[in-house]
């Protein structure tokens, strides 16, 4: 059995269908007139080779197109790019099912973060009772290193509403540099998850070595291809309309391999896509549309997923404001841009602009969250542990969106109102008020232990003390605890024989963790 | 056979089953004797009522606290069991007196004039026949001289007044006061509990104790009847 997910029966919508194919009409315009910009010779060509009206953009110091992409063109992608897309998983139950047409929203980590939060929790003692002393935890930030995005896949593993796993952490150990940091981020990933896999690729030399060690891991090239327990994300568009030369090629060499890729853009309202909601919208799904346009060009019917990472600017300094109300918004359009067009789509929510864990980071991603969730996109990175817009990961954080995101889940059960649920209910009414003391609560034990009764809040503690940041700790360390499933030994050595540039301390059966 | 029937009284009281139709939290009860029938066997095969009581009813509670101590039970499970022990309790009232068993204490309970708010009263009536006290539950909404009444005839030894709002809570003084005009003060402890009330009212009252929740009000009952 594939993961679950959590069906949204009757998705949140802002767009009505008018507005909707008005917004696919000015982003085929948008394709038209400007156009875009192409940084990459290869999709260039691709593009003129298909019909799309191209020419090189003279006076330019880097070499540049520019592209006029026909509606025609975008119609016949949109109608090649499969409307389900699996995303596979070393443990099968694991595996993810995404259908264009159906609003069930599994939720994901990452994204990559440079610095890593520990937490610890000091005693301070109160200055005018010294015998007063209270913890209070304290946040360190650091440099994220291998041992780390090993630990958050471990923790992830067990976070019971993490359906895949987007690495949280950019490793920035003095032995990685940029040709081997791929292999090492992904094998670290695969080897202490059993959940899907997807990550960007830094470099595009190592693109086959990372789809080798998937093969390995799955079996063969075509039990790959069947539980595809990988997939990538590039951002090959740079807000506003233009394709980046080297993510562009490396988008184009993973379409060529069959494996799931999410055509991303992140504008940002205010700088890079226009501050009014109609402006980015209309601007990025005509970003997304190119960049899946593109992808079926290079292999008619790969795997893509609707991308979309809207933010809007914020006003004090023009950084992304994340955790701004629009920002929910757009990501709630671009939802139900993607089921008009029946393909899945790739949301954000989650990401608050605060620095570490605390109220702010709490209101902020729990906002986007409820609302974004509502929406009903089926890839939803919901930033586990994300703080600092993209730039902070506390696995604290992590373990306290799991506990709200099953709040949400249970939320977003169905009612379950029937005629004979009615019936028993009006028979319990009219025994109750039949009894002297009036009260029901004989009737919640049948259903207490059932999961009828939505549990209280995981960290709370009794009396007037607000200990969550403690408790939820402790429950971080009994995530650690728990086991890891590594992948088998003959197939780490396999791994580690044909495979190059692997860190020998990864290796848990030789090296040391 | 004894050993048998008590240890049966003990599980169903865990299982807060009062009479063979309740369901317990473990599958497959329905059908089996409850408390109702295991007492009343109990009685009939001659077992000491206080044998019923300490190895049946008492050490049951205890098991039952110990597991909401430990977050297996829950309120709705420590009312059924408490039920179910207030009901063992009243069948076995008539036996009490020739079997030399003195109960715990009387309790009167009452919801103060202007309040319909009972459920409180309610489970707290509930816990304390589960503790092995005789509870009069006399009504809500009720005026001071009903009370007053109340107390005179049925001697309690302890009175318990609630209300919900901040506008009843200030009844809780004027019961005081009609008690002590009717020299029935100094015969009666008064426990006062409900959401507007502290332990600081109560003592501004003059009030003898204060119930933060149903569990604190028996907890203080019992420490003033040297139980605790």
């Amino acid at each position: 059995m594939p993961r679950e997910g959590i069906l949204i029966e009757k998705p949140l919508e802002r767009l009505s269908p008018k507005q909707v194919q008005q917004i696919h009409d000015a982003s085929i315009d948008i394709l038209n007139d400007p156009g875009l910009l192409c940084f990459n010779e290869n999709a260039a060509e691709i593009f003129q080779g298909s019909g799309a009206v191209v020419s090189k953009v003279s006076g330019s110091n880097t070499p540049c197109w520019h592209i006029k992409i026909p509606g025609k063109l975008v119609s016949s992608a949109l109608k090649s790019a499969p409307s389900t897309v699996t995303l596979g998983a070393r443990n099968p139950e694991n595996t993810i099912i995404m259908k264009g047409d159906e609003p069930r929203v599994f939720f994901i980590t990452g994204s990559e973060t440079n610095i890593w939060l520990d937490v610890d929790f000091p005693t301070y003692a109160s200055k005018t009772d010294p015998n007063k002393e209270t913890k209070i935890p304290e946040f360190k930030p650091r440099r994220g290193t291998v041992a780390d995005l090993c630990d958050s896949a471990h923790v992830c593993e067990h976070l019971e509403m993490v359906d895949g796993y987007i690495r949280t952490v950019n490793i920035q150990d003095n032995d990685i540099d940029v040709d081997n940091k791929d292999v090492n981020k992904y094998f670290a990933s695969l080897n202490n998850t059993t959940k899907h896999v997807m990550s960007g690729l830094t470099n595009l030399k190592q693109l086959d070595n990372v789809v080798k060690m998937a093969e390995i891991i799955a079996g063969g090239r075509d039990n790959l291809k069947k539980n595809p327990l990988i997939s990538f994300i590039t951002c090959l568009v740079k807000s506003p309309l233009q394709f980046v030369d080297d993510t562009t090629e490396t988008f184009m060499e993973v379409c060529k391999r069959w494996l799931p890729i999410v055509v991303s853009s992140s504008p940002q309202a205010g700088t890079s896509a226009p501050i009014k909601e109609a402006g980015i919208i209309a601007q990025i799904n005509a970003e997304v549309l190119a960049g899946i346009t593109l992808g079926q060009l290079v292999n008619k019917g790969t795997p893509v997923l609707y991308g979309t990472v809207p933010v809007r600017a914020r006003m004090d300094t023009l950084g992304d404001s994340y955790g701004s109300v629009e920002t929910s918004q757009y990501n709630i359009d671009c939802a139900q841009m993607a089921r008009f067009y029946n393909l899945p789509n790739y949301s954000t929510s989650g990401v608050c602009d605060t620095k570490i864990p605390g109220q702010q980071s709490s209101i902020e991603r729990l906002f986007s969250n409820v609302l974004v969730t509502l929406s009903g996109p089926q890839f939803l990175h919901c930033a586990f542990g994300l703080l600092d817009c993209n730039s902070v990961f506390c696995l604290l954080q992590a373990v306290l969106d799991d506990a709200h995101f099953k709040m949400i889940k249970f939320f977003l059960k169905s009612p379950g109102i029937n005629e004979q649920e009615l019936e028993t209910v009006k028979k319990q009414i009219r025994d109750v008020v039949a009894t002297p003391q009036k009260m029901f609560i004989n009737y919640i034990r049948p259903v207490m232990r059932t999961g009828e009764i939505s549990p209280p809040y995981p960290f709370e503690r009794e009396g007037d003390s607000d200990d969550v940041f403690a408790l939820a700790s402790q429950r971080l360390q009994e995530l650690r605890d728990k086991p890891v499933e590594h992948i088998d030994k003959a197939t780490t050595a396999r791994i580690f024989r044909e495979i190059p540039g692997l860190l020998p301390r990864l290796n848990i059966y030789e090296g040391k963790q | 056979m004894s050993e048998n029937i008590i240890e049966l009284i003990k599980e169903n009281v865990i299982q807060g089953r009062i009479t063979r139709d309740d369901e317990g939290i473990e599958e497959d009860m329905a059908g089996q004797p409850g408390v109702t029938e295991l007492v009343e066997e109990a009685l009939a095969s001659g077992i000491d009522v206080s044998e019923i009581i300490n190895k049946g009813l008492t050490a049951s509670m205890q098991a039952v606290g110990q597991k909401f101590e430990t977050g297996e039970y829950f309120i709705p499970d420590m009312l059924a069991s408490a039920e179910a022990v207030g009901t063992a309790m009243e069948i076995l009232k008539p036996h009490l007196e020739k079997s030399g068993v003195k109960p715990k204490g009387k309790i009167l309970m009452a919801t103060v004039k202007g309040d319909l708010h009972d459920i409180g009263k309610n489970i707290v009536s509930i816990l304390l026949r589960g503790a092995g006290y005789m509870v009069k539950d006399i009504g809500n909404n009720l005026d001071t001289k009903d009370i007053v009444k109340a107390v005179r005839e049925e001697k309690p030894d302890y009175l318990g007044l609630s209300a919900l709002l901040t506008s009843t809570m200030v009844s809780m003084e004027d019961i005081i006061k009609a008690l002590e005009e009717s020299g029935l003060r100094d015969k009666v402890k008064i426990i006062i509990g409900g959401a507007p009330v502290s332990e600081e009212y109560a003592r501004e009252i003059g009030a003898d104790g204060y119930g933060a929740d149903g569990f604190h009000g028996v907890s203080v009952i019992e420490t003033m009847n040297g139980h605790n």
